[in-house]
């Protein structure tokens, strides 16, 4: 037996299955083959089997996960393709290279489906920003790293998220998603169909670089990492954007049959998924790859994972028309390989049989599949603990609000967003910092609406209902917008699966996101798992990253959260609980992260959204945000500050102020709304039995709050906005 | 003491910006041209130290700070 | 009225100038590949922002040598219209055909904003519907923009009265707070500032169109003359 197996990965029962599946020993290429592709980067071997889970269909899913990206009907003939992916491992040994080679890697996802890549968003997370000088590099760098490469190519970049939590002090997260435009007709697949068709490759040459980037996503990080070192590459955003233009320009010509991007695994994934998708079989030879370096072998050839490289499938006879318009754009198409119907993948090298497999064998189709035990961690149920008592009552509360705004979570994020480029392309309608992006549909008088949401202290201390939260909170996003939810993709950031209460965390979050897309009716459409994000047996807070995709059926009527004019009315939608487990506020003023996770009804929620929906549709709001981390306080706060308005609220309550005022109760909204609009919106407040409370008025230049009569904050807003601008830049000095 | 860092990509590593200049220059006529790879010189004076310190100190800049030893390599010249 | 957007590898503002002259104006525009020999028929000439041929070594340096600049240097010379947005700008530096050079903002980040400028003269075909000394906000999206030029240079062209636009709040650390200039003959105008992305109110904005407005003006004047 071959005992190299454990080199590349592989466990003695999958070698045993090796063995089945080729009737033989396995040759050093072949083993390699099906070491990265059933690493769990690839194959999602313990992943795999809970995605039942999901809802995955539905009328308007025109393509769901196991392509390169998801798609969704918008109408008109006009589809949505997006997905996120993770390049979690690669941005914390080189951040700016890592980060960049994320994005293009998601770009490509989307071009390969046939769409225009329209928009990109971010999810980042990052350890203590305030103590750590090494976090403070990653930040920077992966923040230059994603405006690097999405800034060269021209798609902005219009929305995402930055927390900070010691969790991920040694785990850095960096997910990228993209999204995309396209006409239903115009959907390709990566499909190896159609027997004598020409494979061809078009884009950057193989090097050395990138070696088993696949497979290094799938281990815990170590001092060891730094001998994996090779895996990381340096991004060419120019040769993408040459690469990405010339897809689509060719897939307007019919010649194409299908398309793939070399990802992870690079040709070796490539080749045995769109075989496996299309006809069954391939044979490529490795000699005719453009190769960057001398004296390459074919088993560095089948495993580089050199960014922005494609595969084309091309119609029999059709060659040099494809190769006249890469060329045109300055690039190169070889046909390196043809499709068969024999069920193999065929490496050869020359005239000599490198690989000889089945083809569907090295797919997830025919990878290893597990049921990893799972079991409850101890912390579960004692985390859940938390006595009022153990909360002290602020004393100040001018003081305690401006350290919870000015806090990393909190503050501004626009030392970050204003380094990508939002607004290129020209659709650009509702930009960063807002609770959505919204981006025009040029021709139609649609738009869509974009989000990313994750609040990983929730799925840490309640996994299920932390994740259910996470798509609630990204539908309340855009439903604000005035836009409809539609589909989401999800970035499932979590620990070792080979760690029984890891592997709890990440089952739980899987049954939470299932319950909640199915009970808005938003699909899962595609997504990504990261595993081993863990440094020396301590794990990140189970993170899945919520991307979420909504239409605006008229753009004219989109919604924004900022207060527009004084005199306004302001009204909380919603009710607030004594609810302080798990809240910014507990975590940032008194170190505590524990207590339960704030209830929530699906019931409730849904029919609030659909109350928003309706009021946005009448014209009656002049301004929607949705209540989160912060509580109440903080919304009103973010409301005030495009403007510089200011609000004059009275609250009257029976709970502790500063459970009136940071408490995160579910399924709530701040609304404004003019005077002359107020008596229509009660009445249909009324009509759908909206739980409501006029709060006061948007008024010039103070923020003011006042319980239960007495006055607790009172701020000038300009010195508010500053304090609140100003607090992350500060920080990265 | 002064000194020049070179900071250059490991040859292993892909240097997009020299392909494309390569590409250029190709362009203007230099078809000759084989290969062009990119770097950074940053040039440093030392004060008053000795040979063995700057070099000493040298050698822990590159690998801390100057370059990133994941895809990059350096070379240093003390004048 | 005939427009012409130039299309580099890497260029990725050029649908965003095709639109604001299609879709905003009204006019005629098309889009001019970089190995072009001849622009015959255009009226003015628009080189967009991106990051032609990766802005790899210097921002510009490559697209310099682009067959089209040729023939973007006999269309300026003719006395007609060209306009370098962002990018563009980088490249008619690189090229002669506007003085000066933009190296990377003062603290090293690509900013991308919407900035007030101050409109410094109007006696230009790019300016002439805007009031001078007005304050215009416009959209920046540059890494490298930070305006450099001699004492000499900048004296002249202050002389001149070359500058058009200034930053209000210098945001990069260009010279005399430069955030546009044109050319001796005012018919060549580089600007580092996106007009193009201020032309519509649905995009919070439609400070930039009266530019593309000017232009028209100028053109239809020059027509009348003729």
């Amino acid at each position: 037996m071959n005992n190299s197996y454990e080199a590349v990965g592989i466990t003695e029962n999958e070698y045993k299955k090796i063995l089945e599946y080729l009737n033989r020993e396995p040759n050093e290429l072949e083993l390699n083959m099906y070491g990265v592709m059933w690493s769990e980067h690839c194959s999602y071997k313990h992943s795999r089997g809970l995605f039942r889970h999901f809802p995955t269909t539905g009328e308007r899913v025109l393509q769901g996960p196991g392509e390169n990206a998801g798609i969704i009907d918008i109408g008109d003939n006009l589809a949505i393709a997006m997905k996120i992916e993770s390049h979690n491992h690669p941005s914390a040994v080189e951040p700016y290279q890592g980060a960049a080679t994320g994005v293009g890697g998601i770009i490509r996802d989307i071009f390969a489906m046939g769409a225009r890549p329209i928009a990109l968003l971010n999810s980042l997370r990052f350890g203590d920003v305030e103590e750590s000088e090494r976090v403070k590099y990653l930040v920077e760098g992966v923040v230059e790293g994603i405006a690097g490469y999405g800034n060269c190519i021209g798609i902005p970049t219009v929305g995402g998220e930055v927390y900070f939590n010691d969790s991920y002090n040694g785990n850095p997260l960096v997910n990228a998603m993209c999204v995309g435009i396209i006409e239903h007709d115009k959907i390709h697949r990566g499909n190896a169909s159609g027997v004598g068709n020409s494979i061809m490759y078009v884009g950057a040459a193989t090097g050395r670089d990138g070696m088993g980037g696949a497979s290094f996503a799938s281990v815990e990080l170590t001092e060891e990492s730094e001998e994996k070192k090779s895996a990381v590459q340096v991004g060419d955003p120019f040769m993408e954007k040459l690469l990405m233009e010339a897809c689509l320009e060719l897939l307007e010509t019919g010649s194409i049959i299908g398309l793939q991007d070399l990802g992870a695994a690079g040709l070796t994934s490539a080749c045995c998924e769109t075989a496996t998708r299309g006809e069954g079989g391939m044979e490529i030879d490795v000699l005719k790859v453009p190769r960057r370096e001398k004296g390459m072998l074919p088993v560095e050839i089948m495993l580089s994972e050199s960014q922005e490289r494609m595969l084309l499938i091309v119609e029999k006879g059709r060659e040099s028309e494809v190769t006249e318009i890469v060329e045109k754009w300055g690039l190169h198409a070889i046909t390196i390989g043809t499709v068969t119907d024999n069920g193999r993948l065929i490496v050869k090298e020359g005239d000599r049989i490198a690989a000889d497999m089945p083809a569907y064998s090295l797919d997830s189709s025919g990878a290893p599949k597990y049921y990893k035990e799972y079991e409850e961690p101890q912390y579960y149920q004692e985390l859940k603990q938390l006595q009022q008592e153990e909360i002290k009552e602020p004393q100040d509360y001018n003081e305690t609000f401006m350290q919870l705004l000015t806090s990393p979570n909190l503050c501004s994020k626009e030392w970050v967003y204003k380094q990508y480029d939002h607004m290129v392309r020209t659709s650009t309608v509702v930009k960063p910092g807002s609770d959505a992006a919204v981006l025009r549909v040029r021709g139609t008088k649609k738009g869509i609406a974009l989000t990313v949401d994750c609040n990983s202290r929730y799925c840490y201390l309640d996994p299920r209902l932390g994740s259910s939260i996470a798509v609630v909170e990204a539908a309340r996003n855009l439903v604000c917008s005035g836009a409809k939810p539609l589909a989401i993709t999800d970035g499932l950031n979590f620990g070792s699966p080979e760690k029984p209460d890891r592997f709890w965390q990440f089952r739980e979050a899987v049954i939470g996101i299932g319950e909640a897309c199915r009970e808005l009716d938003t699909p899962v459409i595609s997504g990504n798992v990261s595993f081993y994000n863990e440094t020396e047996s301590q794990a990140i807070y189970p993170t899945p990253m919520i991307g979420m995709v909504g239409v605006i059926e008229d753009i004219d009527k989109s919604c924004t959260m900022d207060f527009k004019e004084a005199g306004d009315i302001v009204i909380l939608l919603g009710e607030t609980k004594n609810e302080l487990g798990g809240s910014e506020y507990l975590s940032r003023l008194h170190g505590l992260e524990k207590g339960k996770v704030p209830t929530l009804s699906f019931g409730l929620e849904k029919k609030l959204q659909a109350f928003i929906l309706t009021a946005i549709e009448k014209g009656l709001l002049r301004s929607a945000h949705d209540i989160s981390e912060g509580g109440l306080a903080v919304a009103l706060a973010e409301g005030c500050m495009e403007k510089g308005l200011g609000v004059d609220i009275q609250i009257q309550t029976k709970l502790r102020r500063d459970v009136a005022l940071f408490s995160e109760s579910q399924s709530r909204f701040v609304v404004s709304c003019s005077t002359e609009a107020l008596t229509e919106l009660q009445q249909l407040m009324a009509q759908q039995e909206i739980p409501n409370e006029i709060l006061g008025k948007v008024t010039g230049e103070d923020f003011k709050i006042s319980v239960n009569n007495s006055d607790i904050v009172t701020l000038k807003v300009k010195d508010m906005k500053a304090a609140w601008r100003g607090a992350f830049k500060c920080l990265m000095k | 003491m002064k000194a020049k860092v070179y900071v250059t990509l490991k040859k292993s590593i892909a240097d997009p910006q020299g392909t494309a200049i390569q590409n250029a220059l190709g362009k203007l006529g230099y078809s000759n041209v084989e290969e062009v790879r990119i770097g950074k010189l940053i040039e440093l004076d030392l004060g008053d130290v000795s040979e063995g310190e700057a070099e000493a100190q040298l050698v822990k800049m590159c690998e801390g700070l100057l370059a990133n030893t994941v895809i990059e390599e350096y070379k240093y010249e003390i004048i | 009225m005939k427009f012409g957007v130039i299309v580099f590898p890497g260029s990725n503002c050029d649908i965003d100038c095709f639109y604001a002259v299609k879709d905003v104006l009204g006019h005629e525009v098309e889009y001019i590949w970089h190995d072009t020999e001849k622009l015959n028929g255009f009226d003015c000439i628009i080189l967009p922002g991106g990051f032609s041929y990766g802005d790899y070594l210097r921002c510009g340096a490559v697209a310099r040598f682009s067959r089209v600049m040729a023939a973007v240097k006999e269309h300026a010379a003719a006395g007609k219209l060209v306009i370098g947005i962002c990018n563009g700008f980088q490249v008619l530096t690189e090229v002669g055909l506007l003085p000066g050079a933009l190296v990377r903002n003062k603290n090293l980040k690509f900013i991308c904003d919407t900035v007030p400028l101050k409109v410094e003269a109007n006696d230009s075909p790019f300016t002439s519907l805007y009031q001078k000394g007005e304050i215009i906000n416009i959209p920046i999206a540059h890494g490298e923009g930070n305006y450099v030029a001699d004492e000499e240079t900048l004296k002249k062209m202050k002389e001149n009265g070359q500058i058009l636009f200034t930053y209000v709040d210098n945001p990069n650390g260009s010279m005399s707070d430069i955030a546009g200039i044109c050319n001796e003959g005012r018919n060549v105008l580089g600007m580092m500032p996106h007009p193009e992305r201020a032309c519509e109110d649905i995009l919070g904005n439609s400070d930039g169109k009266r530019l593309f407005e000017s232009i028209l003006n100028a053109l239809e004047g020059s027509l009348k003359n003729e």
